[in-house]
């Protein structure tokens, strides 16, 4: 199948970016970059890396060393020292390896609270609900369930976040993502204790996003096969440090890549 | 609601009727987005105007065949009006259908036009392209993931909704002239029966047959504009296609489209429909989803429940009925009705229910009582596709749990010597399409449809349904003999899960017992009886007795039948083991593969028959792993009570 969107120049480069806590060296020199709408893995055994370089993406940790650099509205733009709520503001989006939501509200609440970037009344004229504040809830709940008719959940629209399955859970906070409506969105382990049926669904969830949406995915996945299948290229962490970086194709013959994973004879 | 159906003999012109005397009363819902977005019969009769001529301009003629494949949609139902405006004939699809099994109604309707729901569909029309060459053009309605298809064949349903309006704006009075050339004796939709041997077949129905039998039906019930349905049946479905196509044409009513099959429940509170059809197991499932929420009630809750559930079993159904009851127990039920009944319907989403169908398959009598007692006016109707469906149906006031009914005005019935059901009414199909030979042995040139189905009319008129034809034997005293029919009846027992009738051509009726192991396990629990797995327990005297009441209380049923009293059953084995599908015992939907059964287990048969006491049996038994190995026991055979027939006090 012929790809809606064609993938185009980067838009996230990460430049020999270091991170340590204390004496552990989380990240040694990592550079690689993110090229519009396509769909990037990470991948490394446990312990490699993996979700310290996309906190570090995300601006929930600073590196000691090296830069992002981001392109938003055509313009490079770079960091060191990139809050969370600045990256949400250019545009990126993530989910959780431990799902992270609101477990006593609904479905439908979570997703909205991915929209709150997007509010721009007051609290006063939203307490009032009147004129401006009354449109702009009705936008976003337009939004909202358009992304719910999306991810096919709506029989669960009003249940409370905390009795849904596991499954469901992941996929409701793919929902509460894309209401941000990013440029970016960074996937930890996404497909983490699923069965197979829901690995699957996630899967097209994913493919349908980057087609639909033209989103570009960072994720992050344990699972080779679904790596593989639906990402454009791969980024391999070992110990803190890329050891490859191509096509699944590339990385899979990749002589590195088969220790790391395997282990080597000694 | 009297619509002169003389005039308006066709769907098309029952529409434009309509637009026009309740042009602004909804013709159909859909939940999109969240919310509940309503077409009045003037905006739908709008949308089929505007389809109808987008089709006519890609060259879509009289007696041409539109396939339709998707869910209740409104645009899928526009699309069935669109197809007859211009004398064509909808053929819907069931859209759970795997490609294959698409290609032969296709091929064999030689479709070249199909509207289908979304891209799930149009990719299995595509893999079938190739054998079905007849198929020029698919109309989409959902356009999420179509962007890069580049097939010719394929166009969004908004575009042919746009050209229509095109074609509209330069030729008003093309379609009027269109629908007036409609005559009731026409062919309104054909519906492929699944066929459970050789190929589906194709059933054509007129516009006359359909609206006949939905206005007799509708009049009967008394349906009127205001009545609601909700749409969540396949729509290739001749029952859905009659509930939310042929009945609010011919009377007004608005019909719902639920957002996705998973929210039906949710949908069906937030319509709350007046008048509603399910098949037995969707009550069945709803029913024990209220009994898991009542165990996990509060003590008092709970008792409360049983307390205003057993005033309800022992009064709800004659109130119903508008039998006389007396003040005191009219009293009770009134304040069951305030603290359990009515909210309990509310939670079934059939507050508003006015009349409520079961059809399909035997309904249990408790579970049929059930929600009678609780006030639901839950009837049972007869009829097949062939038919367009009305052939009986329960009146007010007359209901059973175990007959369909008289029939409906307009349909004459009749039993031949084998017990068949004959039917000749104006529903009756015309054809099934290109198949002359079948057509012929199922209609007769008299105009009688051999429905296959045996049974006999009931003491007050009611005819019963007991088994297929070819089912049913005679006991060796000439008594009919209906095995599935005492099958049934066991298995509506909560601690018997499968049966096995043995009595043609033979002295009286034996059966094979299977119990279901969870049921007689958790009951043997409550008496602390030890066991070790379900061979043990099918050894124990006391399962047996349980089994033998079960079956005493059949027979005490079947006694008051006089057609079939004598098929009382005598004698009976619990079966050492479960019937299983992968010992050929069962088919794959879990039916009883009675002939293989009594071949397998002859020596079983034998010793029912012969008068003894025990039987040894000695079996191969495959465990689940693939290993096999011997098996021995002896299995006790027990006698049961019989009761003396009603017929012989009727008759005195």
């Amino acid at each position: 199948m012929t790809r809606a969107v064609q993938i185009g120049e980067a838009i996230l480069s990460v430049e020999s970016v270091s991170l340590a806590f204390g004496g552990v060296k989380a990240l040694q020199e990592v550079s690689f970059d993110v090229r519009e709408h396509e769909i990037r893995a990470i991948i490394g055994p446990n312990g490699a890396g993996k979700s310290s370089m996309l906190n570090v993406i995300n601006g929930v940790y600073h590196p000691q060393q090296g830069k992002i650099r981001l392109r938003a509205n055509g313009a490079w733009r770079e960091f060191r020292d990139m809050d969370p709520h600045e990256a949400a503001a250019m545009g990126i989006a993530r989910t959780f390896q431990n799902i992270a939501l609101f477990k006593g509200m609904t479905v439908l609440d979570n997703v909205l609270t991915g929209r709150n970037l997007k509010m721009r009344c007051s609290f006063l004229e939203q307490a009032i609900w009147i004129g401006r504040a009354r449109r702009e809830e009705h936008e976003h709940r337009r939004a909202v369930e358009e992304i719910i008719d999306f991810l096919e959940i709506q029989h669960i629209r009003k249940t409370l976040v905390g009795k849904l399955p596991y499954g469901l859970q992941k996929r409701v906070e793919l929902a509460r993502a894309l209401a941000a409506e990013p440029t970016l969105l960074l996937l930890d382990e996404p497909m983490s204790g699923m069965n197979l049926e829901e690995k699957q669904d996630m899967c097209r969830f994913v493919l349908d996003v980057n087609d639909h949406y033209g989103t570009t995915i960072v994720l992050i996945e344990h699972d080779m096969s679904v790596v593989m299948d639906i990402s454009d290229r791969v980024v391999v962490l070992d110990y803190g440090r890329k050891i490859a970086d191509g096509t699944p194709d590339e990385v899979r013959a990749n002589q590195a890549v088969i220790d790391a994973y395997l282990g080597v004879a000694h | 609601m009297s619509i002169d159906i003389g005039t308006h003999n066709t769907f098309p012109k029952l529409l434009l009727h309509h637009a026009l005397v309740r042009g602004a009363l909804p013709a159909i819902r859909e939940k999109d987005l969240g919310i509940w977005q309503t077409w009045t019969w003037r905006e739908f009769a709008d949308e089929v105007r505007a389809l109808a001529c987008g089709l006519a301009s890609q060259g879509f003629k009289r007696g041409d065949h539109l396939a339709l494949v998707g869910d209740n949609r409104p645009r899928i139902y526009a699309a069935v009006c669109a197809a007859q405006c211009l004398g064509g004939i909808p053929v819907p699809l069931y859209q759970d259908a795997i490609a294959a099994e698409m290609a032969f109604p296709i091929q064999n309707a030689e479709v070249a036009y199909a509207v289908v729901e979304d891209q799930e569909q149009v990719d299995k029309l595509l893999e079938i392209l190739p054998q079905c060459p007849s198929l020029k053009r698919i109309y989409y309605d959902d356009a999420r993931g179509m962007r890069h298809y580049t097939q010719a064949q394929l166009m969004s349903y908004e575009k042919l909704r746009e050209l229509g309006r095109e074609s509209h704006s330069r030729d008003p009075a093309f379609l009027e002239t269109q629908i007036a050339k409609g005559a009731g004796s026409d062919t309104a939709a054909m519906f492929f029966t699944s066929g459970t041997t050789g190929n589906p077949k194709g059933v054509v129905l007129t516009h006359h047959a359909l609206i006949d039998r939905a206005k007799a039906a509708a009049e009967m019930e008394g349906l009127s504009d205001s009545d609601v349905v909700l749409a969540y049946l396949p729509p290739a479905w001749i029952g859905q296609n009659i509930f939310s196509y042929a009945q609010p044409f011919v009377t007004g009513y608005s019909i719902c489209c639920p957002e996705s099959a998973e929210t039906v429940m949710t949908d069906m509170r937030e319509i709350g429909p007046t008048y509603y059809f399910a098949p037995p197991r969707v009550f069945e499932a709803l029913l024990t989803q209220v009994s898991i929420r009542i165990q996990d009630l509060w003590w008092g809750g709970r008792r409360s429940y049983e307390y205003f559930m057993g005033i309800a079993s022992r009064v709800g159904g004659a109130i119903l009925d508008g039998k006389q009851v007396s003040l005191k127990e009219r009293l009770q039920y009134f304040l069951g009705e305030l603290f359990v009944y009515g909210p309990l319907r509310n939670v079934l989403g059939m507050s508003r229910v006015r009349v409520a169908y079961t059809a399909g398959e035997a309904i249990g009598p408790d579970l049929f009582k059930f929600y009678r007692s609780i006030g639901i006016n839950l009837k049972q109707l007869y009829g097949s596709t062939e038919t367009s469906v009305f052939v009986c149906i329960q009146p007010n006031g007359q209901v059973k749990a175990d007959t369909v009914g008289p029939a409906v005005p307009g349909v004459e019935l009749k039993f031949t010597p084998e017990r068949e059901l004959l039917i000749r009414s104006p529903g009756l199909f015309k054809e099934y399409y290109k198949n002359p030979q079948a057509t012929l042995e199922a209609k007769d040139r008299e105009g009688w449809f051999h429905t296959g189905d045996a049974g006999y009319f009931d003491a007050d008129g009611h005819v019963k349904i007991i088994d297929r034809v070819k089912d049913v034997g005679k006991l060796a005293d000439g008594t009919l003999f209906a095995p599935k029919y005492l099958e049934n009846k066991l298995k509506f027992f909560p601690y018997i899960k499968e049966a096995v009738a043995f009595g043609h051509a033979r002295d009286q009726v034996c059966v094979f017992i299977n119990f279901d192991f969870e049921a007689v396990a958790n009951w043997a629990e409550k008496r602390h009886m030890p066991y070790t797995g379900y061979t043990d327990l099918a050894s124990r005297e006391e399962v047996l007795s349980l089994v033998r009441e079960c079956i005493e209380r059949v027979n005490a049923d079947v006694a008051q039948e006089p057609e079939i009293a004598n098929s009382q059953i005598r004698r009976f084995l619990i079966l050492h083991k479960e019937l299983d599908a992968d010992d050929g015992e069962l088919t794959r939907t879990r039916k009883v593969r009675r002939g293989a059964i009594a071949d397998k287990y002859q020596p079983l048969v034998d010793a029912l028959y012969s008068g003894k006491g025990a039987v040894h049996i000695e079996a191969q038994v495959k465990y689940e792993d693939g290993r096999s190995g011997m098996f021995s026991a002896d299995l006790a055979i027990r006698d049961a009570k019989t009761f003396a027939p009603a017929a012989a006090k009727r008759a005195a």
